[in-house]
């Protein structure tokens, strides 16, 4: 059985939910039905869209957005925000001990192998001192609940996370369609995220200056995440700009501008290492801008995230995080890991062969959903090709048991009912610390029984609510 | 000039110098074979042939909104947007003839309400020097186009002067540039072509005519160089042309022909326009 967010097992409404199952003992499911259809022209009218990679239509879509928020107690919240907090610090810790004197290897945590043959760790990297000792300054940690009392870290995002853009469009809809609900909550705002990320790449800048130059470097406009490119650049106040508007000159980074050439500080770059410079990684990347390695190594620039942070992130790393945690901070881990079997282990590949039926199945270099087995889900067809694959690289892959996500109200075709749910919180890095603004993106299976909630694949989002009282 | 009484249609074929009007006839003939009202009116409105038919100036400017979307207001980019997603929920290619005024009707809702938005909401910083300077640009070039095609059409030699007909397609070009009111408030007489010239060139406070266009050009350009610093061949070109503009009389105008000055006035135009792109666009 799945933790209920809502309900307890008695039936009983939870306190965080009373303002919730009171409202919806007032709505109708007419009046739903017609917020929720606003709800969609809003989006559609915004431009809210992202597009799917392989999409043959070439189309935008909307991703699904249900009016129920989900509800975390401001005491659910501190004590996962604290988690959070040290679960990033251990990211960063661990980034500049790779890049740097590598104890971590030397010391037996991690596997050696692990580090040099991950297509994300970048030898270019090694030596250089980031501005500030921080690699990760935006994160998106992905947890879920499982039960009342803790929360699950099942991934880090720790090179170019995308969402938050949902998150403030959700608090922005439920503003505008869910005035009584909203207001009858003291809920945290979530609305200065922006200005939280504007002021943590403000405090990398390389110069100091009071007012450095900061940009958004954006793939462009075909790029599935570019509704959030623009919207960040447009909420922070700054530049989006592709590559095709910046240039080097003696190691320095200039932004093309109507009034002449300007000095930029400081690159938010969405756009993945591997395309970030042509000089330096893939040579036929039209997307970068040439000499920008160059420029940041000279430490005229910073880039954020740092180049090479994906080497902390991948699904195989993530099994040792909690021995990382205890090994850098020397603190115990305040957030859980999933159980993980880590294929490349001879014993923990036969256990997963036989076990298949109740695991997941992830490829470590996998994301957005792609290349996953659900093993209750699967057929047994699917489940015997996947294990040909499996065998066949058993190094690329991780199992976890199938974990039951809780379960929020949603509003779905027969009325409300619980769907799964998992929590993307971002995790800001500057010079002065940490910053998480309260709440995260909450990503919803819409379809019954579902436990994957990426977008590409039938999910929908929540609004977060953290409620103060 | 669809709504216009048939009987008032004169000999030739106006349909054609509305396509001339718009730059397009050779587009058109590349497709069609016989200039009809419905041809016509379809190809200027639907057509995925015509690059500058609504539906398709409608497209264009949706991707290239959402390029610089941060360069527009949240009114300005969801006026564009939804009327995108209008013309792909609604279909209006589909509608038949008759309701096609209804169609055109909502475009110029649209465009009223998308230069509002900026107007309103807009940042007084490049962003909107730019935005003002383009639709003056490209207003200042189609009140020229519709005038010459109009007046070439309307002033063949040996044509007697006056009648109904004349009348009438006098009035519908107040009316496609939404002068017929201010024409019988500026000058209190019968309509005349050199009063219409007279109106769409060089009256000031008419916000369609050429010296109107240019006394915003020059104001947005000039703008332009104070916040940025940069002044160059853009200015000098476009006030010279303002100048000019400023010097000339309707009589003087006609005189020297009236289809040369129009001609050399598009030819200026144009040579402002590519000034501007290569100071600050290249």
């Amino acid at each position: 059985m799945a933790f209920d967010e809502m309900h307890t097992e008695g039936g009983a409404v939870r306190s965080a939910y009373a303002g919730v199952a009171s409202w919806l003992e007032t709505v109708s499911a007419d009046q739903l039905a017609r917020r929720r259809a606003e709800a969609e022209l809003l989006y559609r009218r915004g431009g809210i869209t992202f597009s799917v990679y392989g999409d043959t239509q070439g189309g935008e879509r909307i991703i699904p957005h249900d009016l129920l928020p989900r509800i975390l107690s401001a005491a659910e919240w501190s004590r996962l925000a604290a988690g959070l907090e040290q679960r990033v610090r251990a990211l960063n810790m661990y980034l500049t001990d790779i890049y740097g004197p590598q104890e971590t290897l030397k010391a037996g945590i991690v596997p050696p192998d692990l580090v040099w043959r991950n297509p994300a760790f970048r030898p270019e990297m090694m030596g250089f001192k980031v501005p500030h000792g921080i690699y990760v300054h935006i994160a998106g940690i992905d947890v879920v609940r499982v039960d009342g009392d803790d929360f699950y870290v099942l991934e880090d995002n720790a090179r170019t996370p995308s969402g938050v853009s949902y998150m403030l469009g959700g608090r922005e809809i439920s503003m505008r369609l869910m005035p009584d609900l909203l207001a009858s909550h003291r809920v945290a705002p979530i609305e200065n995220y922006p200005n939280e990320l504007l002021a943590v790449l403000c405090s990398v800048a390389p110069r100091d200056r009071s007012e450095p130059t900061v940009v958004l470097l954006t793939p462009g406009q075909f790029n599935s995440a570019y509704y959030e490119h623009s919207y960040l650049a447009d909420r922070m106040g700054v530049e989006p700009v592709e590559g095709r508007d910046l240039f080097v000159q003696n190691d320095v980074v200039f932004m093309r501008t109507t009034k002449g050439p300007r000095r930029v500080d400081v690159i938010y770059r969405r756009i993945d290492d591997d395309f970030l410079d042509s000089l330096v990684f893939r040579p036929d990347s039209l997307l970068g801008v040439p000499g920008l390695f160059a420029a940041y190594t000279a430490g005229n620039v910073t880039l954020a995230n740092a180049l090479g942070t994906g080497v902390a992130d991948d699904k195989d790393i993530y099994s040792y995080m909690p021995e990382i945690t205890r090994f850098l901070l020397g603190e115990e881990p305040i957030l859980k890991n999933v159980p993980t079997w880590r294929c490349r282990e001879p014993e923990a590949l036969a256990y997963v062969c036989e076990h298949l039926p109740e695991l997941v199945v992830k490829r470590v270099d996998g994301s957005g959903g792609y290349g996953m087995l659900v093993g209750p889900h699967a057929t047994v067809a699917e489940r015997a090709a996947f294990k040909v694959m499996l065998q066949a690289n058993p190094e690329r892959y991780i199992a976890q048991p199938t974990l039951a996500l809780s379960t929020c109200p949603t509003f779905v075709e027969s009325g409300v009912a619980p769907r799964h749910v998992d929590l993307r919180p971002f995790v800001l890095t500057g010079r002065h610390g940490v910053r998480i603004v309260p709440g995260g993106l909450t990503r919803v299976a819409l379809r019954e029984n579902s436990l994957v909630v990426n977008s590409s694949q039938g999910g929908g989002t929540k609004d977060t609510w953290v409620v103060e009282r | 000039m669809s709504s216009l009484p048939s009987t008032h249609a004169s000999e030739g074929n106006e349909w054609e110098s509305a396509l001339a009007s718009a730059g397009c006839l050779d587009l058109f003939r590349q497709h069609h074979a016989e200039a009809t009202a419905e041809s016509v009116t379809r190809f200027l409105a639907f057509s995925e042939h015509n690059p500058s038919s609504i539906r398709q100036c409608l497209e264009t400017a949706r991707f290239n909104a959402r390029a610089v979307r941060t360069a527009l207001t949240v009114e300005m980019w969801e006026t564009i947007n939804g009327a995108w997603l209008e013309i792909q929920d609604s279909k209006p290619h589909a509608l038949p003839f008759i309701d096609i005024p209804r169609f055109l009707d909502w475009v110029k809702e649209v465009s009223l309400r998308f230069d509002g938005s900026g107007y309103r909401t807009m940042l007084r910083n490049d962003a909107f020097y730019f935005s003002r300077l383009g639709i003056y640009l490209e207003r200042a070039d189609a009140t020229a186009r519709i005038l010459d095609v109009k007046f070439h059409f309307l002033l063949p030699a040996t044509s007697p002067v006056g009648g109904g007909v004349d009348y009438a397609q006098w009035s519908a070009i107040l009316r496609a540039v939404s002068a017929a009111a201010s024409y019988h408030w500026v000058y209190r007489e019968s309509l005349k072509p050199w009063l219409i010239a007279d109106l769409l060139i060089l009256k000031e406070e008419m916000p369609r005519s050429l010296a109107a266009c240019y006394a915003n050009i020059i104001t947005n350009l000039d703008h332009l160089a104070a916040a940025g610093g940069r002044q160059g061949a853009a200015q000098r070109r476009a006030h010279a042309l303002y100048r000019k503009l400023r010097s000339e009389n309707i009589a003087q105008i006609f005189q020297s022909g009236l289809h040369e000055f129009i001609n050399g006035f598009i030819a200026d135009n144009d040579g402002v326009n590519a000034a501007v792109v290569e100071q600050y666009l290249s």
